[in-house]
């Protein structure tokens, strides 16, 4: 049990360490952008009628001039107290930003990620039980194809097929245009995550199956299935005793390593969706000098990646006897 | 026993054959240079006979073929595998579909290493096959109790169980069918020799029963402690067929191989030949054993038949 916390803290501190290299490396990214502020915010004619003093306080304001080691050090003192700052583009506190995009963000993540998860799971599982056989060339034939296919083609092609021609599913955004916040319903935002989420599933779908596939077969060669087969066992009681016993550990490993992909997938399919999620926040806070809201969303989405990875190192402490229980003995 | 077991001897010779292997052969299909397919042929020529109510050991050194053997029976070569020669079982052709009919309760494996075992799986589930019923529970309580394994030892998983105790588990998997024929790869390394007397003990009471036992071992002495008769492999070819009692004396045996065994026993001195198994891309032609024979000659390069001498078979030109 001791080791079992110290295992945790260990975790926890390369947790606290890895943020702090990304804050740092996502800060200076900001910091050497070629991107002017004042240009790409305030544009280029508004620019010209403004008098010295204005463009001196808007100066100030977006940071420019300001040695970026200066600006990291009161970003990270403030961060630490809890304080995200203040968002420059939208002028609300970062953290309330980022809560709404989150809200936004997390139907559509979850979605495709449980989606993405149980039927690569699914398919791979059954082709590699089935090696060699059409069952097995379709999954893999799928899974190929999609690897090859860039996400926003296929966010395109989506987007033709069922908000152009087939006009069933709308063209983007989370809510329907022009409506007021209380007039949405759950059906409506359902309605406009569909495709978004369908297009983050169907190519997370591939990576899973392909990589369970692979499990399966070497699970299937091996000597304690093909013991169970000397043993008069069926394919059905060989899966159900041996094979998902077995698959399920490196499938724990392999879904919560997908959070960063579907997390990664999700700025693309959030800007082709215009869908104002956290990856399309992310996109804005990029190109419009946001450092606030670019460093707390970075910050963010490495602490839930990272924390799935830690999930599943936990995870397969309690499921793995020879953890669980290997500890125990010695 | 001694006395006992010959008059045994008598009985079998009228007994009903369990298992005839004639002439197998196994070989794989290997990607050789380039996309140019080798075929590998591991075993050929190997012939066994198992009768009702038999002990038949299998002797040969590391890499002789016998768990290849073992998996022929039971259908679980690898796919890149192919079976030559003929299989009889109960007197009719033992194809894949017969095996997988038969295998798991009226034939059973004993397999060579703990690595048969799910890791994952708890010992009692395991050998139950994942059935609860109280038929089987009753069956698996009988068999650990015979086996001096606690009962606590079905919650365990397999590695938190000593090397021995996995091999009464994996012993015990042959148990809870109704065998008529058991294969058993290697049963007892690792196993202290009280255990090795009741497992054999167990061979011989299922034999006695009216099951045929095939035990494939390296060791020829505990072969000749507990079988009837002993099959000798060289090489993936079985070079001699012959009593146990033949084992008495080396001018009782019959291949310049079996000989060779009889004076590395210790009794006999341990004496030694020098060279080794030829492996199989290297194979001479006709007798595996020529380069290392003193009695070869130059008709031992052709064809070899297995004839029947003194009532044991041998695959060897110059022995009468
Ligand atoms: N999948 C395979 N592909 C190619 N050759 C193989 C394969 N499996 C076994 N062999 C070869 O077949 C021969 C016989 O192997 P087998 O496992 O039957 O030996 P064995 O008599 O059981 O040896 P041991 O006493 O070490 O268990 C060996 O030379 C081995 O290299
Ligand atoms: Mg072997």
């Amino acid at each position: 049990m001791k080791s079992h916390f110290m295992f945790v803290g260990k975790q926890l501190i390369r947790m606290i360490l890895l943020l702090i290299c990304v804050s740092i490396a996502a800060f200076f990214l900001v910091s050497v952008s070629p991107v002017d502020p004042l240009q790409a915010n305030v544009g280029q004619a508004a620019l010209g009628s403004m008098s010295q003093e204005q463009i001196a306080k808007l100066n100030a304001y977006w940071g420019v001039g300001e040695p970026a080691m200066s600006r990291f050090l009161a970003w990270a003192s403030d961060f630490f107290r809890g304080d995200m700052g203040i968002s420059l583009l939208y002028r609300r506190p970062v953290a309330e930003v980022i809560a709404v995009k989150f809200v936004n963000s997390i139907w559509l993540l979850a979605a495709a990620w449980m989606i993405s998860g149980i039927m690569g799971f699914l398919l791979g599982v059954l082709a590699g039980m089935k090696r060699g056989t059409w069952i097995d060339r379709a999954v893999k034939g799928y899974s190929l194809m999609i690897a090859s296919t860039p996400a926003f083609w296929l966010a395109l092609v989506l987007l033709m097929v069922f908000a152009v021609w087939l006009q069933i599913l709308p063209v983007g955004l989370s809510v329907p245009i022009g409506m007021e916040a209380e007039g949405v319903t759950l059906a409506d935002r359902i309605r406009h995550a569909i495709l978004p989420a369908l297009t983050l599933s169907i190519t997370g779908v591939s990576n899973i199956a392909l990589h369970t596939r692979e499990k399966m077969i070497d699970i299937m060669e091996s000597d304690y299935v093909l013991f169970a087969r000397a043993r008069g066992e069926s394919s059905w009681s060989i899966f159900k005793n041996h094979g998902f016993r077995n698959v399920v550990l490196p499938a724990i490993t392999l879904q919560f390593a997908s959070i960063s992909e579907i997390f990664g997938g999700s700025v693309l399919v959030e800007q082709i969706f215009s869908y104002p999620g956290l990856g399309q926040a992310a996109v804005t806070a990029g190109i419009g000098s946001d450092v606030p809201l670019l460093l707390g969303v970075t910050v963010i989405s490495a602490a839930i990646v990272f924390g799935g990875n830690l999930t599943a190192n936990l995870l397969y402490g309690v499921v793995d006897p020879r953890i669980r229980r290997g500890g125990a003995k010695k | 026993m001694t006395a006992e077991r010959q008059g045994m001897d008598k009985d079998t010779m009228k007994k009903n054959i369990i298992l005839e292997i004639q002439n197998l052969s196994v070989s794989f299909q290997q990607y050789g240079r380039g996309f140019a397919m080798t075929d590998l042929d591991v075993i050929r020529d190997l012939n066994v006979t198992v009768h009702e109510g038999e002990i038949v050991a299998a002797v040969g050194s590391s890499g002789s073929g016998k768990s290849l053997l073992a998996h022929g029976i039971l259908g679980i070569l690898p796919y890149n595998a192919s079976l030559g020669g003929r299989i009889l079982y109960e007197g009719e052709e033992l194809t894949q579909k017969r095996k997988e009919e038969l295998r798991g309760n009226e034939i059973v494996l004993v397999p060579q290493s703990v690595a048969f075992l799910d890791p994952l799986m708890k010992i009692g589930p395991q050998i139950r096959k994942g059935k609860k019923d109280p038929g089987s529970r009753k069956k698996l309580d009988e068999i650990f109790e015979g086996y001096h394994l606690k009962q606590e030892v079905q919650d365990l998983y397999p590695f938190e169980l000593s090397g021995g105790m996995n091999r009464r588990v994996l012993v015990s998997t042959a148990m809870m069918g109704n065998p008529r024929l058991v294969i058993a790869d290697e049963p007892t390394p690792g196993l202290h020799m009280n255990m090795v007397r009741r497992v054999m003990s167990h061979f011989r009471e299922l034999a006695d029963q009216g099951a045929g036992v095939l035990l494939i071992t390296h060791d020829l002495e505990q072969a000749l402690e507990t079988a009837d008769r002993v099959v000798v492999f060289y090489a993936g070819t079985t070079v001699e067929d012959a009593d146990v009692k033949d084992f008495g004396a080396e001018e009782t045996l019959r291949h310049p191989y079996s000989q060779a065994l009889w004076r590395a026993l210790p009794q006999n001195g341990f004496q030694f030949i020098t060279g080794t198994q030829p492996y199989v891309k290297d194979m001479p032609k006709g007798c595996p054993f020529a380069p290392r024979c003193e009695r070869c000659r130059e008709d031992c390069k052709g064809e070899i038949p297995y004839r029947e001498i003194r009532g044991g078979k041998v695959r060897c030109l110059h022995t009468e």
